[in-house]
Formats: structure tokens, C-alpha cells, sequence
């Protein structure tokens, strides 16, 4: 099994973001980490890949600025050569702050189809940096194949896979043909972390660059300001009365409830 | 998940390598998760218990005797990567780098510095592992800081050895597969890997610890313990030898307080800066921000001070008096770190809601063990004057 996994360098989601002066956020004193869901898709790869046994691999794929510091993409793909992926494929982008999403998309589907066949690929549901949740969708449309969103479950049997994804208020079971690709949601894999002795033999593993011509920008941001102050506090009544409503707002407006 | 930050005020990040800053982060998430999030260290520490699946959990990630290499199911990391290890197992709680000090320093690098390639193949990687669990004992009931006094022992049987004598304050004494005793032998001391069923040995628990609660600590009695000839570390000769262990475990311990300073700092910051006393927060008054300062100032000097310390080792220049030197200001430091994050919490600060108590008290036995603030003066003391003031 061949298996791709997407991933994208995002702040620390305990860092606190500044805005103002710019189009993107100032990245001092900022620390990058692999998002969570991409860590979640990248461990949900590697559990499959070890499953199907030998000739199964899983590369890492991340585009990134290759001149900033160390270049946080490259770290990224080291994360999850670290949680034990096989190989990565760094596209370098100069640009890569104002890059919109079909154009990653792109760079992506355009690295994955040099490889050849592939039965899976991942991405996060989201980057929980700008939330735009739009790559995963435009990569499938690319490739040609299809796009399971929101995934909480899969299960791979020979050439099609079970895959559960979290809708409202209900989890759907679906049967899907592979090749094809995945967004993870958080459940879809326990989170791990790197065994130490994997962080020094990703070291040792092979990053290739893939080189894409970048388009101009279909979209970009043109500003930024820091998000509107939190609403006061909504006092819903008092006393027992107001449980029902409480419970209502909390499911349906906060989320904070799945009951 | 934890929102613990640690202090980086001189871009100390800069000089570690991306491997080093990795192996940290995945230390760091592993004791958030196991420890921190769910609140385990904090039971642990109020029931006294150790967690009995810490050596096959730590052996997984890889943080037991990391520095030797992987021909013996190690890693060959750097001994900054090392420190590093220590510092984010102890900002979990010291008992947790006790833990992986007495396995990694004190019981696997005498087993691959004075052991025979046979040893070594045989112990190392299942205690990597945390299969096989180790204790030291060095330390006697009445020998603590002139361990050349000890009375423990070996006297030569056919071709092995009888053991006898005891061992005071040895972590993982109770819960230990294996402990490398230092006895006197007719010609000098030397090292012994007992395993803890021999007929004769015996590991008594200490009870009423207000310290390391998370940590299991012993007596070792042996009492005509009988051992082959395959018991014997065969380099090991003289009361050098066990003393080299010891500057291992106590480069360790000056990273491993950096960790304890870390969550006290850190803790101590948060809740000044959201209490609100006489409508301001706390951390707005001058003596709060002094405190603040020191403390912060103490962990700062103190991180300076491992970060040389390790490249030194690494690069085989460091000696004993430069151990003494970090451990001697990292702990007091540390110390006194814990003892003003506790000033700063106020009443909160003595309950273990909250960190710093248990670090606080945890850092009085980190202070002692592993040599006193006053011997490793001592021994700086010596290598100053050239005159040994402990020395008869």
C-alpha cells in the first residue's frame, strides 16, 4: 500500500498570535508544530501501513518557505518521519505566506501524481492555523478520486475501505473506492508521540524536492485584524427553569455537548 | 492538553540541534500525557506510589541510558539530548528522573564501563528496555558522604563471592531485578550485579518520606549472599569507580532541576498573573515581580550553566569539579526557586492542586542525594587549593 500524507506547518495552538502591521500574522517568538489532525492522519498512515505489510510505504509530503530558518516544512516532514513514515517530498514555495489553498492543492496533486499509483492520501479536516479546510477537497478533485471529509474511522480491505466520518449528530459509515483521499478528524488515531529512537533515524531518512511551478495567486490576503472581543456572558434565566435552555444552547450554539 | 512554556530568555533553543529540540518536545508530550494531563503525578505523589509501568513506558521512549550506543539497544544520543531527557522528566516530578538516573547513570553505564562484553549484551538492552529494573547501592546507614567508609563486604567463595552488609537510601531498592552493590574485597572495592532473589538479599521499603513519594526508596540488606563469578564488574577497582557513576547521575540532576524550576516558574507566573488581589493582579506589585525575577534570573543561570556543562562532556573535556559546580548551584537554585513559587501562590501554594509544593519538597532530597551542597563545595574547594578539606 502507498499512502501520502499531507501536512502543513501551524503555530502552536498555546502561542499567542499576533496580528497588525501586515497580511500575515508575526511569526516572533511564534513556535510551528505539526497540526493536530495532520499528526492524527500521519499516525492513522503509519497504522495502516504496518498492517498491510511489506512494500507498503508512507511518505510524508509538505510545501514550505526553504529559506526561513530551517525551513518549518522540513521539520514538519521529519515529525512524521519521526512517528515513523518512510520518506518525505518538501515542494519549495519562496512564497509560501500567500499561498491560497488550490494552488497548494495543486503543488500537492502535482508531487503525488509524479510518484506514480497510490491507494491512500491524508490531510488534516482543517489547518488549524487559517482554517480555510479546503486542500483535502481541491487534492481529491485534482487527482480525480474521491474525497471522504471529517473521517473518524477507516478500515482498508483490499481495494476499498470502510470509512466513518462525523456528520451532524450522527456518524456515517461509507464504502469508498481507493484510491482515494482522506481528511482526518481528531478521533480517527490516538495521538502518539515520537519514540526517541525514531527521531534520530528519521534523521537518516530520504526528504526529496519536488519542484513545481507556482501559479499566481487566485486569492491572497490583503489584511488583518485581531478577532472582535468575546461577547458578555448570556444569563438564560435562573433556577431549574433555565436547565432546558441552558442544555439547548449548549448543544446547539456552544457544541459543547454531543448528547 | 498542558500549557506549560518553557523559559528560553537567551535563545539557549538556537544552540541545541533540531534532533535536540525534537527529543525534548517528545519527552515533554510524553509527560504531559502520562502525567501531567490526567493528573497521575499528583495521585502517585498523595498515595505514595510508584507507577509500576514507568520503567516499560520510559524504556519505550527511550530515555534509559539514551547516551550508549545502539549495539546494546541504545540510542548514542548526546549528553545534551540527555540533560534534556532528565530536565523534562523531572518538570513531571523528580521521582520520574530518579527513575531514569538510577537505570540509565548509576546501574547501565557501570554495567558498560566495568562490565564484560558478556554483561553487557546480556543486561543492557533489556534494561534500555525497562524490562530489568536496577538499583545502586552505594550509600550505607552509616556511610553517606565518605563512601570510602563502607562496610558492606565480598569475600571470596570457590569461584564466586559472599556478600554481606546493607545499603541505605537506594532508589528502586523494592521494585529492582538487579542492584550493583560496591563492596570492600580483600585487594579494594569493587562492583556486583546481584539479582534482588538471591537467597540472603533483602530491600525494605522507607516509609514516611515527605520527599520523592513518587519514587520508591529501599534499604538493601545482604546477608550471606552467595553470587558467581559472572556477578563481578571486572574493571571495576577502587572507590573511583563507583564515584565515576556518580558524576554520570549528578550530570543528569544539574539538567533535571531546570526541569523542577521550570514547572515552578512557570506555575508560579500563571497564577500572578490571574489573581487579582486589591483590584490588580498579583504579578502588577513590586515584590511579586521581584520574586519573579529571581527566580526567573536562577533558572536562567542555571540552564547556561548545563547547556556548557553538556557540550563538555560531549566534546570529553568535563571533569568531576565541573559536575560539582552545576550541581552544587543548580540545586540550591532550584531550591530556592520552589521555596519562593511556594511564597508566591500563597495558601494554594501548600496544597497539590498545585505544583510547587510537591517540587519543593521533592528538591530536598535532590539537594542531598547524589552529594551534598557542602561536599560538592568540598570538592571544588579542593580542586581551587588543591587541599582535600575531607580528607583526614
Amino acid at each position: 500500500m502507498k499512502i501520502f500524507v499531507c501536512v502543513k506547518p501551524v503555530p502552536d495552538t498555546a502561542a499567542k498570535i499576533k496580528v497588525g502591521g501586515g497580511a500575515s500574522i508575526d511569526p516572533a517568538g511564534v513556535k510551528f508544530v505539526l497540526g493536530p489532525y495532520d499528526s492524527r492522519a500521519a499516525s492513522k498512515a503509519i497504522a495502516l501501513r504496518d498492517a498491510a505489510g511489506d512494500g507498503s510505504e508512507v511518505v510524508a509530503v509538505a510545501a514550505g518557505n526553504p529559506n526561513k530558518g530551517e525551513s518549518e516544512a522540513r521539520k514538519r516532514i521529519k515529525d512524521v518521519l519521526a512517528l515513523g513514515a518512510d520518506r518525505g517530498i518538501l515542494i519549495p514555495d519562496e512564497s509560501y505566506e500567500n499561498r491560497d489553498p488550490l494552488a497548494v492543492a495543486k503543488a500537492l496533486a502535482a508531487a503525488i501524481k509524479n510518484e506514480g499509483e497510490f491507494d491512500l492520501v491524508f490531510t488534516g479536516r482543517q489547518a488549524v492555523d487559517d482554517q480555510a479546510f479546503s486542500v483535502g477537497p481541491m487534492l481529491a478533485t485534482l487527482l480525480g478520486v474521491p474525497c471522504v471529509t471529517d473521517v473518524v474511522g477507516l478500515e482498508v480491505d483490499g481495494k476499498t475501505a470502510t470509512v466513518k466520518r462525523a456528520a451532524e449528530g450522527r456518524v456515517e459509515v461509507l464504502s469508498v473506492n481507493l484510491p482515494c483521499v482522506i481528511t482526518a478528524q481528531r478521533d480517527l488515531a490516538e495521538e502518539q508521540y515520537p519514540k526517541l529512537k525514531e527521531i534520530l533515524k528519521a534523521n537518516k531518512k530520504k526528504i526529496d524536492t519536488f519542484s513545481f511551478e507556482w501559479p499566481a495567486p487566485a486569492y491572497r490576503v490583503t489584511e488583518l485584524s485581531p478577532p472582535p472581543e468575546p461577547a458578555a456572558g448570556k444569563i438564560v434565566g435562573e433556577g431549574p427553569d433555565a436547565v432546558p435552555e441552558l442544555v439547548r444552547l449548549l448543544r446547539e450554539e456552544a457544541k459543547a455537548l454531543s448528547f | 492538553m498542558s500549557e506549560f512554556r518553557g523559559v528560553d530568555f537567551f535563545l539557549l533553543d538556537e544552540l541545541l540541534t533540531d534532533e535536540e529540540l525534537a527529543m525534548r518536545e517528545a519527552v515533554r508530550t510524553f509527560v504531559d500525557r502520562e502525567f501531567i494531563d490526567n493528573r497521575a503525578i499528583e495521585e502517585h505523589h498523595r498515595a505514595g506510589t510508584f507507577p509500576r509501568d514507568l520503567p516499560q513506558k520510559l524504556g519505550e521512549l527511550g530515555v534509559l541510558g539514551p547516551t550508549l550506543p545502539d549495539e546494546y539497544g541504545c540510542l548514542g544520543a548526546s549528553s545534551v539530548a540527555y540533560g534534556l531527557m532528565m530536565q523534562e522528566l523531572e518538570r513531571g516530578d523528580s521521582g520520574l528522573r530518579s527513575f531514569a538516573s538510577v537505570q540509565g547513570s548509576l546501574c547501565m553505564y557501570p554495567i558498560y564501563t566495568f562490565g564484560s562484553e558478556e554483561q553487557k549484551r546480556h543486561y543492557l538492552p533489556k534494561m534500555a528496555r525497562g524490562e530489568l529494573v536496577a538499583c545502586f547501592g552505594l550509600t550505607e546507614p552509616d556511610h553517606g558522604s565518605d563512601p570510602g567508609g563502607m562496610e558492606t563486604k565480598a569475600v571470596r567463595d570457590g569461584d564466586g563471592w559472599v556478600l554481606n552488609g546493607s545499603k541505605m537510601w537506594i532508589t528502586n531498592g523494592g521494585i529492582a531485578d538487579i542492584a550493583i552493590v560496591w563492596a570492600k574485597t580483600e585487594e579494594d572495592i569493587r562492583g556486583f550485579i546481584v539479582p534482588t532473589d538471591a537467597p540472603g538479599f533483602s530491600a525494605p521499603s522507607i516509609e514516611g518520606k515527605f520527599s520523592l513519594r513518587a519514587s520508591v526508596t529501599s534499604e538493601l540488606i545482604l546477608q550471606d549472599v552467595r553470587v558467581g563469578p559472572e556477578a563481578l564488574l571486572p574493571h571495576s577497582g577502587g572507590l573511583k569507580s563507583p564515584l565515576m557513576c556518580l558524576t554520570q547521575a549528578r550530570y543528569g540532576i544539574v539538567w533535571g532541576v531546570i526541569g523542577s524550576m521550570m514547572a515552578v516558574f512557570d506555575e508560579a507566573l500563571r497564577y500572578t498573573g490571574s489573581r487579582t488581589q486589591f483590584d490588580r493582579p498579583l504579578s502588577s506589585f513590586q515584590l511579586v515581580q521581584r520574586k519573579l525575577v529571581m527566580m526567573h534570573s536562577e533558572l536562567t543561570k542555571a540552564q547556561l550553566i548545563a547547556l556548557r556543562l553538556g557540550r563538555l562532556k560531549d566534546e570529553g573535556k568535563m571533569k568531576h569539579y565541573h559536575v560539582s559546580f552545576g550541581k552544587r548551584n543548580n540545586c540550591k537554585a532550584a531550591r530556592e526557586v520552589a521555596k519562593l513559587g511556594r511564597e508566591l501562590l500563597g495558601a494554594n501554594g501548600v496544597c497539590d492542586e498545585y505544583q510547587v509544593m510537591r517540587h519543593l519538597m521533592n528538591i530536598e532530597s535532590v539537594y542531598t542525594y547524589e552529594g551534598t551542597n557542602e561536599i560538592h563545595t568540598l570538592a571544588l574547594g579542593a580542586h581551587l587549593t588543591g587541599h582535600a578539606a575531607f580528607r583526614g
